[in-house]
């Protein structure tokens, strides 16, 4: 019997599966294209509420600092991710590391309720005023364990001498590391960071506890006026974060597909003749 | 390939009690926890030499090589290069290159941009780069393989990329980790005849790490022969191999016979040897060993000479058997006998004649004899 074929059933049961997942989004993609201002009844095609939101000064501002958050916090989770994912894969042996493992995955399994408040606690104990800079720190907390992931899983099977073969030929131990290590684990870095980049774009959870006034990125814009009711304006926004995220999601895919097969090939290569 | 190594047959450094050694490592061991991978070497290389680390797999050949680059640190003893005192010194500031046994071609760089690494790390000047690079290329037959990547090329010819890369800085020492090991072997033969010309042609001392006894044959200037991490002779390939000191080198080195017995009696440097196991009485040249001391005697089979008619004499060094295998290896075929008493003994002999008149087939009564110079008395 032939596993990998496709049977009628289970044909059916991946349509009904993604059905589920994306018929409630299409319907919010059709909606905002509608123009009407009531949200259940077709009323013809029109981009009128995609020009709408560029005169919404509250959407815009949360857009902006949702971007913000983002990148910053992103850029930073990348740095330190990499570095725990690093600190992972070469140290084999040191005191703690069982523990240090276990405490970078946490956070990809605690509830975000916990993690948020957490946070929030901290923020508070520290008398920090609760604002941008806190939801970009928040955000880099929990997004740097994915990204350590990646290193890390990255870094399993990396010839060490290739690091050995640049320090003989006269390289210092930090260029070596800026010329080859992180050179070849860029597409790990790059996915890492897309990653966390998408994770921050739609956190809503985090944001909430950790935000302040001020500070209210778009999923909190758009889930309180959600409370009021919803707008074609809403949807619009919505498939405009739909689209970066997904964009962001398939970039990171993309990167790390095409890293795998290029390490596949070098590796084949290394093993053609031994 | 014997022209081009007459010269140095000549120079012999290493019996110059003037010269002074180029690489010396003194009393150098590694442990890894409770394994000892080098346990107290010490060592003379000279300027110029191609010198080989022999050994099984596992008894410390890399980790003694990774030591010179700088990798591993020694848990005790010294290195010195050209008089100066490496401990201490990182590998980045060894006036050392190696070639790795993965040969560790950087994937993302181009073969040109592989082999001007190291210079680019010395911050030389741009021109002069280029034309280092497109001397090492030639100098390794690859003149317009510059722009490929490393998957794009043959193992042999990353093998030749990692060598062009580990020279283009000329180092005082090169450092090659099997390198060969990865060719097949038609390509291994040739490579070894091209590796000896690039180390004539550069001058540059080379320590190479192999396993395969043959290939440390044809190249090497001398020879180190490694077990357990230990030393257990140094000379040239001919010394080692005509004069090994114990059975383990003996035996790892080409096939010995080795025959069992005790000194009879020592006389003007000459021994008699007594071979129960055997069957047989020695008479080989040494001494040093009293009579009564056991002791055992190395023979190469191919110094063994078989024949049908029993000799003259059979007082010693001839004992009398019966083939009981024969492996037939074109050039020559190595006759299995067994003696009457019921040792086995392995005789090379040359098929230099298509047809033997009276040819020696299984189960022939046959004589082996040998001269006296034929056996070496093994140390251990
Ligand atoms: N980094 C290391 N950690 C632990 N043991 C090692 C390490 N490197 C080598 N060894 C051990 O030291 C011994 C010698 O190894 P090596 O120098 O690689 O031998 P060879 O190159 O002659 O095959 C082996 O028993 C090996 O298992
Ligand atoms: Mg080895």
């Amino acid at each position: 019997m032939n596993a990998s074929r496709l049977s009628t059933v289970n044909i059916v049961a991946l349509t009904i599966g993604f059905a589920f997942l994306y018929v409630p989004i299409l319907i919010l993609i059709v909606f905002s294209f509608n123009e009407s201002r009531l949200v259940t009844v077709w009323a013809g095609f029109s981009t009128k509420w995609y020009a709408a939101l560029l005169e919404n000064r509250q959407i815009m501002d949360a857009a902006w600092i949702t971007l913000r958050v983002a990148i910053v916090s992103a850029t930073v989770a990348t740095i330190i991710g990499t570095l725990a994912g690093l600190t992972l894969a070469r140290f084999v042996r040191f005191r703690g590391r069982t523990l240090f493992t276990g405490m970078i995955y946490a956070p990809l399994v605690m509830p975000e309720v916990i993690t948020g408040l957490a946070l929030l606690l901290l923020f508070v104990a520290l008398d920090w005023d609760r604002g941008y800079w806190t939801v970009t720190l928040a955000h880099a907390t929990f997004s740097m364990a994915y990204v350590a992931v990646i290193v890390q899983s990255r870094l399993v099977g990396f010839d060490r001498s290739l690091e050995e073969a640049a320090m003989d030929l006269g390289a210092t131990p930090l260029r070596t590391f800026f010329a080859v290590t992180l050179t070849l684990i860029a597409p790990a870095l790059i996915a890492g960071w897309l990653l966390a980049f998408t994770l921050s774009l739609d956190d809503l959870v985090i944001a909430s506890f950790a935000s302040g006034p001020g500070a209210t990125t778009l999923p909190m814009r758009i889930y309180s006026q959600v409370r009021l009711g919803v707008t074609p304006e809403i949807n619009a926004i919505s498939t405009i974060l739909i689209a970066i995220v997904a964009c962001g999601a398939v970039a990171a895919t993309l990167v790390q597909k095409r890293s795998l097969v290029l390490r596949r090939r070098a590796e084949a290569a290394a093993r053609a003749d031994v | 390939m014997n022209d081009t190594r007459t010269p140095r047959a000549r120079i012999e450094p290493w019996n110059d009690p003037a010269a002074s050694a180029y690489v010396r490592v003194e009393g150098i061991a590694k442990s890894f926890g409770a394994q000892v991978a080098v346990a107290n070497v010490d060592l003379a290389i000279h300027k110029g030499e191609f010198f080989s680390l022999l050994g099984p797999s596992g008894c410390g050949k890399t980790t003694l090589l990774r030591m010179l680059a700088g990798f591993e640190t020694p848990d005790a003893g010294r290195i010195l290069i050209d008089g100066a005192d490496m401990t201490g010194v990182p590998p980045h500031r060894r006036p050392v290159n190696m070639m790795f046994q993965s040969y560790a071609l950087f994937p993302h760089m181009t073969v040109e941009q592989n082999i001007a690494f190291g210079l680019r790390q010395d911050g030389a000047p741009k021109a002069e780069i280029a034309d280092r690079v497109a001397e090492m290329l030639a100098l390794v037959k690859l003149d317009g393989f510059g722009r490929r990547k490393p998957h794009q090329l043959s193992g042999g010819q990353r093998q030749r990329v990692a060598l062009a890369r580990a020279l283009v800085k000329k180092p005082k020492l090169l450092l090659l980790d099997e390198p060969l090991g990865a060719l097949d072997r038609r390509l291994r033969e040739h490579t070894q005849f091209e590796l000896v010309n690039i180390q004539e042609r550069l001058g540059i001392t080379f320590i190479i790490v192999t396993h395969d006894q043959e290939e440390a044959m044809t190249m090497s200037s001398r020879m180190a022969v490694m077990e357990h991490g230990a030393i257990r002779q140094v000379g040239t390939p001919a010394e080692v191999y005509e004069r090994p000191a114990s059975r383990f080198v003996a035996e790892f080195l080409g096939d010995a016979n080795i025959i069992e017995g005790r000194v009879t009696s020592s006389a003007n440097g000459r021994l008699q040897i007594a071979a129960e196991a055997a069957g047989c009485t020695i008479a080989v040249d040494g001494d040093g060993l009293a009579a009564g001391a056991p002791c055992a005697v190395a023979f190469r089979p191919e110094k063994l000479t078989l024949a049908k008619d029993q000799p003259a004499d059979t007082s010693s060094n001839a004992v009398a058997g019966t083939v009981f295998d024969i492996a037939y290896l074109g050039d020559m075929s190595v006759y299995h006998v067994r003696t009457d008493a019921g040792a086995t003994l392995r005789v090379a002999a040359a098929n230099s004649q298509r047809m033997i008149e009276r040819p020696i087939t299984w189960d022939d009564r046959v004589w082996v004899t040998w001269a006296p110079g034929a056996g070496v008395v093994l140390d251990r």
